[in-house]
């Protein structure tokens, strides 16, 4: 392993990941949020003074293999979420170190869960922060350095970089150059986010919360600045933070192809057609569901309906009411679609539509076969042959998630709570949901769960994340072993 | 620019990495899975699985809308069909590897009918760089610039050379003629060296000089080796025939080891002057047997580098005045110790300047493009060929007054068929033939890019 080469990029992470923390510092400065800005500026200092110790050595070689790219990764979220923790406990706006860490890889892992009681007492610095950490954390902060410091030389490393950080069975690049993939993601997403800051301030949202809105959004996470989520703003924000969720769950390579005018594949992508099919489904017997409590308010009731649909679908978590308030049916579907999730290749979590669908088709296949046993039958998506490792890989992730599923809940039921509440804390923590039922659900928060537990749900957090492997590499011994055997 | 690779063998890999080092957009093409994922794992490249002959493939690839498309293919016919269809879809450039010498005559003859712009062979071109080295036995590499008339020649500093320990200045002091030296290599690194360079034994040395002046050099530098009368070569590759044909052709008598019988025959009717032996050439016994003792010249041309490395020290354990040895993977030499194998021929090196040099020269519009690209060494420094145009900056003006970027030596100036050995009171006159040399990294694709300032006049 190339310990050394993994450190300077470490090093280079948390120098920009410091230049990142220079607006909220800003903020705090203008606010008069002392505290804060404190907090700010040691980290920063910190996370300087650490990336200067690379500079005491020299790499010895510049390649790496796949085994540094996942490596590196896991290494980046833990160390980001740990350093990016330190302004809410330095300010001691949140006393509790495990506290801070949790609501950091909340928001790095754009999950949204929050063990805050009470969000508007926070000073806007830390809310600043709080809500960008989901921006960067959405599309991957490597993913970002990869994009403007084109840090490794040349041929294949950068690749293994990019594969590790970004979610999905397949990870492929737009364009023949990592770094230029990168930037061509980056700019999308950044795209994306002006156009909806600019529709959010069109709706007389102020810009701090038109901003952090969006952050929340586009990262599909779902801190929100208000204690009531969404809520409280009118009814076209809210339509317009349920379109743009539903945006930000797409494959980005789908818009890249709407940029080539390469409308037929577009058309052929049977993963967009799945993930709005299911969205449009659910939200349309959740509608009807609802539709008799609330007796002649259908457009409140499908605006409801949809924007909750969206919203933990994609994984982000805002919420417009306490959909734990819903009946059995709707609260259900909710709980389907969290373990669902958004497309590959997109700032959401969860399963992900193409990981369910080639699930799907293999169990057609496995079905059809015991009936013709000589049957060969290749699985296709989008019109082309799914690679068999791409299969391999759904079926491992699967084992990898229901186990990891079932040890985690069984740990946080320590505590002493429901079943209901342990299950879907589970679930809204490893799909990168945020708000979950029970006491998690919109109007709870995760304030009262133990220090092991909410380290347990942080490291779910990161598997979602990460999509699981990268993490397991990470613990694994052999990994380490100076022998590699 | 935008770049389709057809056939992802060792050639093939060779062009994907340097263009995509040089930070074209490639997208790779073969019908072999395995190999495909190997050159995504280490490479910055696309890759798409199919037949790169078929019009539907090279429609998804987005053929049309590259720039250059290169078939490398192993079947020569494959080749011709890719650039015949990546013409037909509206590619400009292709360059196809054509091995097969019964094709010469169609490809000179039907160019335009099979949308050709460039056709490479590795087998000839390294044949003919190891000609050229038989030819003049004393050089460890020779490359040409400017039609023949400028060189470049690779030199061994030896033990108890007079050039051990002196200062270049000193050097081209105590020489009459000029020479200039454009780059050093010791310990299997390059460098581009300045008049306080002190040169030591065991240092390679890069000259430049007309070649009567080389010659002299050589005999100043005791290290002379006399005309070559007679070569061995050692296996029957596709390159041996090339080669044979034209040491045969210049009197040379030659003696072809080949262990395979009926690979033998093919042989014997191929070339009927040729001494054709059936023997190991990898065994001692057989080469001692065969006379390697006695003989001028011993090239290794098997299929194998190990091979030709083993043969290539036995040989020069046996004193053979010149040891040519055929090598695919220079990182091989890496860990030989430093006399086993001194001028050693990389086809695939050969074969990927050749089109690098095209691609540089595409990039140029104005026709101020590379004329000449050699590789010094393990790819650290090359040495380009560029004519002067009336757009040229600094024309006229004194190589000394000159604002010329770092790391830039001009090692060569050819005015009318006469090589100018520059200093710094030369000056560069509309149609010269200049050569620079640089390390590889820049990437120059015309003159005006060695000024410091950029090339934007």
């Amino acid at each position: 392993m190339n310990y050394r080469m993994i450190a300077k990029l470490l090093a280079q992470v948390l120098r920009f990941v410091a230049v990142f923390m220079l607006p909220a510092l800003a903020i705090s400065l203008f606010q008069k949020e002392y505290a804060a800005a404190m907090g700010f500026g040691i980290t920063i200092l910190i996370m300087v003074a650490l990336s200067l110790l690379t500079k005491l050595f020299r790499l010895k070689r510049q390649t790496m293999y796949a085994r540094d790219g996942y490596v590196l990764v896991s290494l980046t979220w833990f160390l980001i979420s740990m350093l990016g923790a330190l302004p809410f406990w330095i300010s001691g706006a949140v006393p509790n170190y495990v506290d801070c860490f949790f609501e950091v890889v909340s928001g790095f892992t754009t999950t949204g869960a929050s063990i805050l009681t009470d969000v508007e007492a926070l000073p806007m610095g830390l809310l600043y922060w709080r809500s960008f950490t989901h921006w960067l954390g959405g599309m991957g902060v490597l993913v970002f350095l990869l994009a403007i410091a084109r840090f490794t030389e040349g041929a294949g490393d950068s690749m293994h970089i990019m594969r590790a950080e970004s979610p999905g069975p397949q990870v492929s690049k737009l364009v023949p150059h990592t770094f230029r993939s990168a930037q061509i993601l980056y700019l999308i997403y950044i795209g994306l986010t002006v156009i909806q800051v600019v529709l959010l301030l069109a709706g007389n949202m102020p810009l701090f919360d038109a901003v952090t809105t969006a952050f929340g959004t586009a990262g599909t996470g779902g801190f929100g600045i208000k204690a009531d989520s969404i809520g409280g703003y009118s009814p076209y924000i809210q339509w317009v933070v349920t379109i743009f969720m539903a945006l930000f769950g797409v494959n980005f390579g789908v818009y890249y192809l709407l940029l080539l005018r390469s409308f037929r594949k577009v058309l052929r992508n049977e993963e967009l057609w799945f993930y709005l099919g299911i969205m449009f489904s659910f939200g349309l017997i959740i509608f009807f569901n609802l539709l008799p409590s609330m007796p002649g308010q259908a457009g409140d009731a499908i605006r409801h309906s949809f924007f909750q649909v969206s919203s933990i679908m994609t994984t982000t978590g805002f919420a417009t009411v306490d959909f734990n308030q819903w009946p059995q049916l709707s609260r259900t579907l909710l709980v389907v679609l969290m373990i669902i999730g958004a497309s590959a290749g997109s700032t959401g979590g969860g399963f992900k539509c193409s990981r369910v669908l080639i699930l799907f088709k293999c169990l057609h296949r496995e079905v059809y076969r015991m009936l013709h046993p000589n049957t060969v039958k290749q699985i296709h998506m989008d019109g082309e042959p799914v690679p068999r490792e791409a299969i391999r890989n759904a079926y491992a992730f699967m084992c990898a998630y229901c186990l990891i599923a079932i040890v985690s809940t069984v740990l946080i039921s320590l505590d002493g709570f429901s079943l209901e509440t342990n299950l879907t804390a589970m679930l809204a923590t490893l799909n990168n949901i945020g708000p979950g039922l029970d006491l998690v659900g919109p109007a709870g928060n995760y304030s009262m769960f133990s220090n092991f537990s909410k380290i347990v749900l942080s490291v779910n957090m990161l598997l979602g994340r990460l999509e699981i492997f990268p993490i397991i590499i990470m613990c694994m011994p052999t990994v380490w072993k100076r022998s590699r055997v | 620019m935008r770049i389709v690779v057809i056939g992802e063998g060792k050639v093939g890999y060779t062009l994907t990495r340097e263009l995509s080092r040089a930070g074209h957009d490639l997208l790779v093409i073969d019908n072999r899975k395995d190999t495909l994922s190997q050159t995504e794992e280490r490479l910055d490249v696309m890759v798409m699985e199919g037949n790169g002959a078929s019009v539907k493939v090279q429609e998804m690839a987005g053929v049309g809308r590259s720039d250059l498309m290169i078939a490398v293919t192993n079947a020569d016919e494959t080749n011709l069909l890719c650039c015949m269809v990546a013409r037909k879809l509206g590619c400009r450039h292709t360059i196809a590897r054509i091995r097969n010498a019964a094709y010469a005559e169609d490809v000179y003859r039907l160019q335009d009918e099979l949308g050709l712009s460039m056709t490479v062979n590795p087998e000839r071109s390294a044949a003919r760089e190891i000609f050229g080295l038989l030819q003049y036995p004393s050089f460890l590499k020779r490359d040409t610039f400017a039609k023949g008339r400028a060189e470049i020649v690779a030199l061994p500093v030896r033990e108890g050379s007079p050039m051990d320990g002196m200062k270049l200045l000193e050097l081209y002091k105590s020489l009459r003629v000029r020479v200039l030296v454009c780059a050093v290599e010791r310990n299997k690194e390059v460098f581009i060296p300045d008049g306080q360079t002190v040169l030591q034994a065991g240092d390679h040395i890069y000259v430049t000089a007309p070649m009567r002046a080389l010659m002299q050099l050589v005999k100043w530098m005791g290290i002379e080796t006399p005309r070559i009368r007679s070569a061995m070569l050692v296996g029957g590759s596709r390159t041996a025939v090339y080669l044979a044909e034209m040491l045969v052709e210049a009197g040379i008598d030659v003696k072809l080891i080949e262990h395979n019988a009926a690979r033998c025959e093919e042989l014997s009717e191929e070339l009927p002057k040729v001494n054709i032996i059936h023997s190991d050439g990898t065994s001692f016994t057989t080469l001692a047997s065969e006379g390697i003792a006695e003989t001028d010249a011993v090239v290794t041309l098997t299929d194998l580098d190990e091979q030709n490395l083993i043969v290539s020290m036995f040989a020069n354990s046996q004193h053979v005045p010149k040891v040519v040895s055929k090598i695919n993977r220079e990182e091989y030499c890496s860990i030989l110790p430093d006399n086993a194998a001194e001028c050693v021929v990389n086809p695939l090196q050969l074969t990927s300047v050749n089109i690098l040099r095209y691609v540089r020269a595409m990039q140029n519009r104005q026709g101020e493009g590379v004329l000449t690209m050699h590789r010094l060494v393990n790819e650290q420094v090359e040495a380009l060929e560029f004519r002067v145009t009336e757009n040229t900056r600094f024309l006229g003006m004194s190589l000394a007054d000159m604002q010329l970027k770092p790391g830039i030596l001009v090692s060569s100036i050819t005015r009318r068929n006469k090589v100018i050995v520059p200093s710094g009171i030369d000056s560069f006159m509309v149609d010269d033939r200049v050569v620079i040399v640089t390390r590889s990294d820049h990437n120059f694709n015309s003159l005006n890019d060695i000024f410091a300032g950029g090339s934007k006049a």
